[in-house]
């Protein structure tokens, strides 16, 4: 088992410490260990994690296996940030007791992903504090949709039985605000319900999942290049980063290294979407605080960068520019000036709109202690991405676990404690003139040679990892093939998912004039969550 | 106040002059894909590597001969350009104004002469689109009458999200940028659906969110016009129809324009919209065949050019 050293000085530790129970332990990559363990263990090991190795519990998630082993999988994916590696603890759930214990009281990080399994596989999770329906909304029939029994073209009855009872909040003067699914902006659907007395907000309660299209179950259903175009489609403003995930797993499942042009291609375009997305969030933050002379130098700015990304691969989202084994467009002379030029000449106009912005004293003061999530909640969440460095969290995939070009450019990771709405629009800031100076780096180093290594059929019964820091946070596909180029699994994890909570937490004690803006310096995508 | 002036000033106007002038797309932008149908001689490379079924072909074994009808469906197309890798007869154009008043409008069909080893052989018939253009385009003049009459030129749309990943999101956001400015045609996006006339939407339509689509569609009043928006809101896309989504917008509620793409971008979302309230030719194959000026936009159009 070829494992890094810090991997396998755990293996060791957790071998002496808790017996020879490790012997399936196998690492497909020598980042990525898979522990088979009985279920008894999984909270032992959880709680070794968090508080031995600075680890934490980047996703949860099920499989099917009662074909081959008749039981359910139930992996917990831990994050082991300071020694760049990955631990994936599977625990077995037998198909006539499907039952396991829930982590959700020790780390509530879980919460979603623990009810997502119950809603999909018909897995109970025993002790969770809150175990409702989340994915299928109340009025579904009982189904478990990512069950192998299940058709992907079942048709299901109309809708039936109670709807969603929401919390009640009561005390003198309370009163109850819905928002959404439809909301009054241009947005994606999700309701918010606002608890309020007089205007300071006691209780959001978010619910989700309005935008669901079984797209797990879908990639079951689907050969394994047609995979990456619908990867694009997870969420949309996300389409290269959750597409090149996919890639990075399919290509670790099939042994295919992308060859090096290829590697930087993928990070530049990985830049441009981070890029294209942080300037538009400016605009939208500055909106939200009626600050409308920014929010249009912003949307300005923005298509510039879409129509680059046109011109260089022939679509204003990159769609269709991901590829197994690499991307599918090479970019010629002609190309690479213009993105030169575009990084010139964007960081002269950027710097100018953040010199607008900073002019502006009543945005900073409606900014500033706005929407606060502190570091404490933040980490009991597992926040992640732009909201995770803005509250304390230091991490960052393309620096602690490096892909594509990303170990050969220098950049820094803006990290803050305040955890406001203010600071989170430093973290991108920071990150826009991060992201120049990568573009930069690739482009004084753009490797020559072929964009693409061939993957042909990748063979069955391998498991793998694919992540990406997205410019939201980091995106996990994690994948299990099966015969004749297809998957038995494919697991999307967006970083949306893990943030939604916290911006419960934050919005607390702020009014609701103000959540517009708070939930914009989150940003999150309804469609990556749901899925 | 002195700073934000003075770069509003420095920057000038940025707004494009479409539909005017030609659409400012990338010469490398993937649009239509155009295929050569009269020599076309194997459909089913293209109809394997297509994601969403775009590209279809189904073979019949006919009294006479094997006939294979071949079909390609903008509705349905993402604009990969994987079929124009695979396949030399087709090629993929920057044309981004597809917008079209009718499904049937957006398929292409071809039938040809099957040959024993499954390649195909003559065209023996391209049911064109313009079989019945007499009938359509009085349908096409009588509607915009009637659209014009009744909502005159302001317009106000209501979007609706009815399942979609956010890409077409992004670009109808776009609409509101400097560079497109929507407002400038009288018309914006309203955020209750009791203010529209018209309502914008992103499929495919889930689950979760029929109930809300249709009521959103009860909640907007008469007369009203909806659009359906990229591949998934004309068909589904690449999501289909599934336990938890219901495919195309028109599956739920009725749907007067069809603007494919993924997503379709800002002048492809442009061109719809005015196509649906009448402010465009609906019979040019595009708007900026023959260059008007604004101002003849708002009056009553051209005749049929072909």
């Amino acid at each position: 088992m070829n494992l890094l050293p810090a991997l396998r000085s755990l293996l060791d530790e957790l071998t002496h410490r808790f017996g020879a129970q490790f012997e399936d332990a196998h690492a497909p990559q020598p980042n990525e260990l898979y522990l088979p363990v009985q279920a008894e263990l999984a909270g032992a090991l959880c709680s070794t994690f968090y508080k031995k190795h600075q680890g934490r519990l980047a996703g949860v998630f099920a499989e099917d296996a009662r074909g081959g082993h008749q039981v359910f999988f139930v992996y917990h994916l831990y994050a082991l940030d300071a020694i760049h590696a990955f631990v994936l603890v599977r625990v077995p759930v037998p198909a006539h007791q499907a039952e396991l214990v829930s982590l959700t009281d020790a780390v509530p990080a879980a919460n979603w992903q623990e009810r997502e399994i119950q809603d999909l596989f018909g897995i109970q999770l025993v002790g969770h504090p809150n175990p409702r329906r989340c994915v299928l909304h109340d009025d579904w029939p009982e189904v478990f949709p990512l069950r192998k029994d299940f058709d992907l073209h079942s048709v299901l009855p109309p809708f039936a039985g109670p709807r969603h009872k929401f919390r009640e909040v009561e005390g003198e003067g309370v009163f109850q605000v819905p928002v959404g699914p439809v909301h009054a902006g241009i947005i994606e659907p999700g309701h918010f319900l606002f608890s309020v007395a007089g205007e300071p907000v006691l209780y959001l309660q978010l619910r989700m999942f309005y935008v669901h299209k079984g797209i797990e179950k879908l990639f079951e259903s689907l050969p394994i290049p047609h995979g990456v175009r619908l990867a694009e489609s997870i969420s949309g403003d996300s389409g290269f980063a959750h597409a090149t995930a996919f890639c990075h797993a399919i290509e670790r499942a099939a042994g295919v290294a992308p060859p090096p042009r290829a590697r930087a291609l993928r990070t530049l375009c990985l830049e441009l979407e981070r890029l294209a997305n942080h300037i538009a969030d400016f605009g939208a933050i500055c909106t939200d605080v009626a600050f409308v002379t920014a929010q249009m130098h912003a949307m300005r700015l923005k298509e510039r960068v879409l129509r680059v990304n046109e011109e260089l691969t022939g679509n204003r989202l990159l769609r269709g520019m991901a590829g197994l084994g690499g991307v599918r467009f090479d970019f010629d002379p002609g190309q690479i000036r213009l993105l030169a030029e575009l990084a010139d000449d964007l960081e002269r106009q950027c710097q100018d709109l953040v010199g607008l912005m900073r002019s502006n004293a009543g945005l900073r003061d409606r900014l500033e202690t706005t929407g606060v999530l502190t570091p404490k909640v933040a980490r009991d969440l597992g926040v992640v991405g732009i909201a995770g460095r803005a509250s304390g969290f230091d991490h960052d995939l393309r620096r602690d676990f490096p892909d594509d070009f990303y170990d050969q450019v220098q950049f820094t990771v803006p990290v803050f404690t305040e955890g406001d709405v203010y600071h989170r629009v430093e973290v991108r800031r920071e990150e826009i003139f991060q992201s120049f100076a990568i573009l930069r780096q690739v482009l004084a180093r753009l490797p020559a040679g072929p964009i693409t290594a061939e993957v042909g059929e990748v063979p069955p019964d391998r498991v793998a990892l694919g992540y990406v820091e997205g410019w939201r946070g980091e995106i996990f596909h994690w994948i299990h093939t099966a015969p004749g180029n297809r998957l038995t699994r494919c697991k999307v994890k967006d970083p949306s998912l893990q943030n939604w909570p916290a911006l419960s937490e934050a919005i607390m004690g702020n009014i609701i004039p103000d959540f517009p803006v708070v939930n914009k310096s989150f940003n999150l995508s309804y469609a990556g969550t749901d899925r | 106040m002195f700073e934000t002036l003075r770069q509003s000033l420095k920057i000038g106007v940025v707004t494009t002059s479409y539909p005017d002038t030609p659409a400012e797309v990338s010469r490398r932008a993937r649009g239509k894909p155009e295929i050569d149908w009269a020599n076309w001689r194997d459909a089913r490379p293209a109809a394997a590597v297509c994601p969403t079924g775009a590209i279809e072909c189904r073979d019949e074994a006919g009294t006479l001969a094997a006939t294979r009808t071949a079909t390609l469906d903008l509705g349905k197309c993402i604009f990969c350009g994987l079929c124009a890798d695979v396949d030399p007869a087709i090629r993929m154009t920057p044309q981004c104004e597809l917008a079209a008043r009718s499904r049937q409008g957006l398929r292409h069909t071809a039938q040809y002469a099957l040959n024993d080893n499954g390649t195909h052989q003559r065209l023996l018939a391209t049911p064109p689109a313009a079989a019945s253009a007499e009938a359509l385009a009085a349908a096409g003049r009588e509607l915009q009458t009637r659209i014009q009459s009744l909502l005159g030129r302001s317009l106000h749309i209501r979007e609706v999200d009815a399942g979609s990943c956010n890409g077409c999101e992004v670009e109808i956001h776009g609409l509101n940028s400097p560079v497109y400015d929507l407002e400038r045609f009288g018309i914006h996006f309203v955020a209750s659906p009791r203010h529209a006339d018209m309502l914008l939407v992103t499929g495919p339509v889930t689950r979760n969110m029929e109930l809300a689509l249709r009521k959103t569609y009860a909640a907007t009043p008469d007369p009203r016009l909806v659009v359906a928006v990229g591949a998934c809101g004309c068909s589904g896309g690449i999501f289909g129809v599934n336990y938890a989504t219901r495919g195309a917008v028109d599956a739920v509620i009725p749907v007067d324009v069809y603007i494919p793409g993924c997503p379709p971008n800002p002048h492809a979302l442009l061109h719809g919209i005015l196509l649906a309230i009448g402010r465009l030719s609906p019979y040019a194959s595009s708007p900026t065949a023959a260059p008007k000026s604004g101002r003849a936009l708002f009056q009553n159009p051209a005749p049929p050019q072909d």
